[in-house]
């Protein structure tokens, strides 16, 4: 093997070390080891090992693509078949970092073109990936397998079609998705949709006709046409797909000719939902998912509209994940859907189903672990009392009353209470992911008209296993006080419009030993708080500081106190020199950027 | 621009946002009715308004008022934080200490994150009632309701919510209201909802009942109604009228043509005289009804459900 071979040139040197056992048993040990935590917490143990672990490390994990380069990636990791990068800071998903900041592919895969030429997989997130980088891709990688792109930029759907062209060994080959293009593409691809529908299509034909072995064909968030016969050509010949998201584009009668040919889907995302059916084709419908027997994930369902949900059913049997979150159901459907869903783990909807719809899922799905609510109209953001908008504080009482297993959630809502949480906390200790947004920044219970310091602190001091906690609402420093002495486990905190002072961002700080990722927006904290993490951030991935009242001169302090940090700082026009109005903050080995835009400033 | 209507904007954002929210008792139906009222009295006035990009006319405002519409929405630059929204100085790049003065409570930065880029600012101060974000209506549709042309821009939802700026969602004249908690400023990447998603809402909207065509996340809620023997159907926009009144007789006025054998005045608001006593002829002692069918595909009278 070719691992065994370079092996041989470091053993000599290291027969005078007593191993217990020869390195090549190490190795082979070590390829069970696939956390990458574990990974690292392996290769600290002492040198034999921290050998062992690079030779026999084929996937590696990279949460921020400046901390490291690519060359020091290559020179540690002679192995790697599989590589996951995260680029853009997370707000950039919430437009809060200019276009072109970088993350862009390029460089990596040049340097992997050459020292990882059989490279599988790659999965990206916020990165940008041009249409060239997607053609380099295809060309350079003769094994190539795997491609995820996630909340990714800068292609077109002419790069997935070099992708579906070339990658002719996608052998076990999963496209998977494409989360979102930026806007520039999607405005080109709108416009080329008028000209040429098969622009968009063009990609899915771009399979050549021997290609059979996709497994998972995810396209739900490409907006444009596809072209349907290529699909189901495609479709047809792939007997081994299991995952099939299509877009909204494809339409019910198309759906039923698709699923009749997969029977064997575990995942599907169907396209919209609200096509007109006759009799003949509803009865088509319903035995197209009757034959669905073995899926564990929905999706899709676009303008799903009460007349056909109940085609659904008979495929419910066996999901354990329903996203619901572009069906803009209402309580009554949800309430019918669920008790078709007895083994649903996790749940995504929109708040169209209301508090009556949260009441079902507290009756109806008792094994739920995560649920998420997502705002049908998140720009409407005031508060009318009583008048039926979204869901309140009721709806997440009721849920958590039934599903005590809840682990994960993420809830957006216009109106909470103290109470409520610290009751839904009550039923549901086990929280590892508490994201709650209320909608309107800076607003109080909107009973007591007090600050939702309490609610968090009842989160914190119950849910001893917290990792990952968002907060909104009138806070003030309390609220941090409480996350900073209780939050033992919290590895990651977001924080919008709140605290009173730098000494909330301090008790973070200070308290929270575990913090790996800090994101803050539109909060009173200034260069003493900054200041005061200074030996922390070299233990986190990154801080993320916009619309706060640090300065230049206190981020200059910082990058001069910490030179193992970048500490960048994001001017737009017009901008003075003394705020310092978006820092973005993360330790690297690789020095400062080399691809920095103008607009960005290492300090 | 509307130089009224931002005066109105800045009538509303006199008032703090604790005592917005603190107005749990103004409904929004009596906002919106007499948002409505004053919308017809200004009407005329706000209809002669320059429909360009705002932006500019911000600045003529009173000190302390850094309020600065754009010409692009949310999705684009980095706009002031909301909150205590209003109370920033135009120019400034550091409002915050004026948000702290003047809204105690708020601990956070209004000038924020970002420099009041008067070209490229994105607070948008929309009245509640159509939904900020994603709306278009403002302008456009006040104008529709003295039957200017109008750009036909309601009809279409683009597929990102560029939205904004330049139509204020209906009922602008919110102004005279100093308490309605009725202008709500637009904070970039707030709500934390990714491009994909508020992209798919805005043309995907929640719907409301099955023969509701509009896109209701849009500032306009287009409605087909039918009469019976008449030879075509006509579309309305559900949201300029503020109560039922209103609706019926301008759907009277809409259909008198049929009836009568004479076209109704299209372009005329209908509050005068003749107008009236025809109408109330025909509302009253009409032989028709309006009904609609609900979500539920059950036809109803209208009229029962209050107008919200």
């Amino acid at each position: 093997m070719e691992m065994a071979s370079r092996r041989k040139n470091d053993s000599v040197e290291d027969e005078k070390h007593l191993s217990p056992f020869p390195d090549e048993v190490l190795e082979r040990v070590l390829v069970f080891v696939k956390s990458h935590r574990d990974r690292s917490s392996v290769s600290l143990v002492c040198k034999d090992w921290y050998s062992a672990e690079r030779w026999s490390r084929t996937h590696v994990f990279i949460g921020n693509c400046y901390s490291v380069s690519p060359e020091i990636l290559v020179r540690r990791f002679p192995n790697i078949r599989s590589v996951t990068l995260k680029g853009k800071p997370r707000f950039s998903d919430f437009n809060l970092v200019p276009p072109n900041w970088g993350a862009d592919i390029h460089e990596w895969l040049a340097v992997f073109a050459s020292a990882y030429p059989f490279l599988e997989e790659l999965r990206l997130k916020r990165m940008t990936v041009t249409d060239e980088s997607l053609e380099f891709l295809a060309q350079s990688f003769p094994k190539f397998k795997a491609l995820s792109l996630v909340s990714c930029d800068g292609f077109s759907t002419d790069g997935l079609a070099a992708i579906a062209t070339h990658c002719k060994n996608l052998s076990n080959a999963t496209l998977n998705m494409v989360y979102s293009l930026r806007i520039r593409n999607l405005t080109e691809l709108d416009i080329q949709e008028n000209d040429m529908d098969d622009l968009g299509g063009r990609w899915l034909s771009c399979f050549p006709e021997k290609f059979t072995s996709l497994e998972i064909l995810n396209f739900a968030n490409l907006n444009s046409e596809v072209n349907f016969d290529a699909l189901e050509r495609l479709v047809t010949r792939c007997k081994s797909l299991k995952v099939l998201k299509v877009n909204r584009n494809v339409t019910l009668e198309q759906l039923s000719r698709l699923l009749m040919r997969v029977p064997t889907l575990t995942e599907l995302g169907t396209g919209s939902f609200s096509q007109e059916l006759t009799l003949r084709q509803y009865a088509e419908l319903e035995n197209a998912f009757n034959t669905c027997k073995n899926l564990h994930t929905l999706s899709g369902l676009w303008e799903a509209t009460s007349l056909y949900l109940a085609a659904l059913y008979p495929a419910c049997t066996n999901l354990t994940f329903l996203n619901l979150s572009y069906a803009a159901l209402q309580s009554g459907e949800l309430a019918k859907l669920l008790p078709n869903c007895p083994h649903l783990r996790r749940l995504w909807v929109l708040d169209t189903v209301e508090d009556n719809g949260l009441e079902a899922v507290g009756l109806s799905c008792p094994l739920l672990e995560e649920l998420r609510v997502f705002p049908s109209d998140p720009f409407d953001q005031d508060m009318i009392l009583g008048v039926g908008d979204g869901v309140t504080e009721s709806g997440f009482i009721a849920v958590s009353r039934g599903c005590h297993n809840l682990r994960y959630v993420l809830y957006f809502c216009r109106q909470m209470t103290n109470t409520a949480v610290a009751t839904v906390v009550q039923n549901c200790p086990d929280f590892t992911h508490f994201r709650l947004c209320i909608m309107k920044p800076c607003q109080p219970d909107y009973l007591t008209n007090e600050p939702m310091d309490e609610a968090f602190g009842s989160v914190v001091k119950t849910c001893t296993k917290l990792q990952r906690l968002a907060v909104s609402g009138l806070l003030t420093d309390l609220t941090f006080e409480y996350i900073g002495r209780y939050a033992k486990n919290l590895e990651t905190l977001s924080v919008a419009f709140a605290g009173s002072s730098d000494r909330g961002m301090e008790c973070v700080l200070g308290g929270c030993a575990k913090l790996r990722k800090l994101e803050i927006r539109d909060c009173p904290f200034g260069n003493v708080a900054l200041l005061s993490g200074l030996e922390k951030y070299e233990s986190m991935r990154s801080l993320w500081m916009s619309a706060c009242k640090v300065t230049m001169n206190g981020c200059r302090l910082l990058a001069r106190e910490m030179p193992r940090l970048n500490v960048e700082v994001i001017k737009e026009d017009d901008s003075d020199d003394i705020q310092a109005e978006k820092v973005y903050i993360y330790r690297s080995v690789a020095g400062r950027r080399r691809d920095a835009p103008p607009f960005v400033q290492t300090l | 621009m509307s130089r009224p209507l931002e005066h109105d904007y800045i009538g509303l954002s006199e008032v703090s946002t604790i005592e917005n929210s603190e107005k749990i008792s103004s409904s929004s139906s009596t906002v919106s009715t007499e948002e409505n009222e004053n919308n017809n009295v200004l009407n005329l006035k706000e209809t002669e308004l320059r429909l360009g990009l705002p932006g500019s006319e911000s600045f003529e405002r009173k000190a302390g008022f850094g309020v600065s519409l754009s010409g692009r929405v949310v999705e684009d630059k980095n706009g002031y934080p909301l909150g205590a929204v209003k109370n920033f100085v135009s120019g400034a790049k550091r409002g915050f200490s004026d948000a702290i003065d003047d809204s105690g409570k708020w601990g956070f930065s209004g000038g924020g994150g970002s420099e009041v880029d008067l070209a490229k600012g994105a607070v948008l101060f929309s009245p509640r009632g159509g939904n900020g974000g994603k709306s278009h209506g403002g302008l456009e549709n006040n104008g529709q309701q003295l039957g200017l042309a109008s750009p036909a821009m309601k009809d279409s939802v683009p597929p990102s919510p560029k939205p904004v700026q330049e139509k204020k969602p209906q009922i602008p004249a919110i102004n005279d209201h100093g308490n309605a908690p009725v202008a709500k400023a637009q904070v970039v990447g707030w709500p934390p909802i990714r491009s994909f998603r508020k992209n798919t809402m805005a043309t995907n909207p929640a719907k409301n009942s099955d023969d509701v065509e509009g896109k209701s996340g849009s500032g306009c809620l287009y409605v087909k109604v039918s009469m019976d023997g008449a030879p075509y159907l006509r579309k309305v926009d559900l949201k300029i009228y503020s109560n039922y009144m209103e609706l019926s007789s301008a759907l009277e006025k809409m259909f008198s043509c049929f009836r009568i054998g004479q076209c109704g005045s299209h372009g005329v608001p209908g509050r005068d005289g003749l107008n009236e006593s025809r109408l109330m002829d025909l509302l009253h002692g009409s032989e028709y009804v309006l009904t609609y069918e609900d979500k539920d595909g059950d036809w109803m009278l209208v009229g029962d459900v209050p107008w919200e």
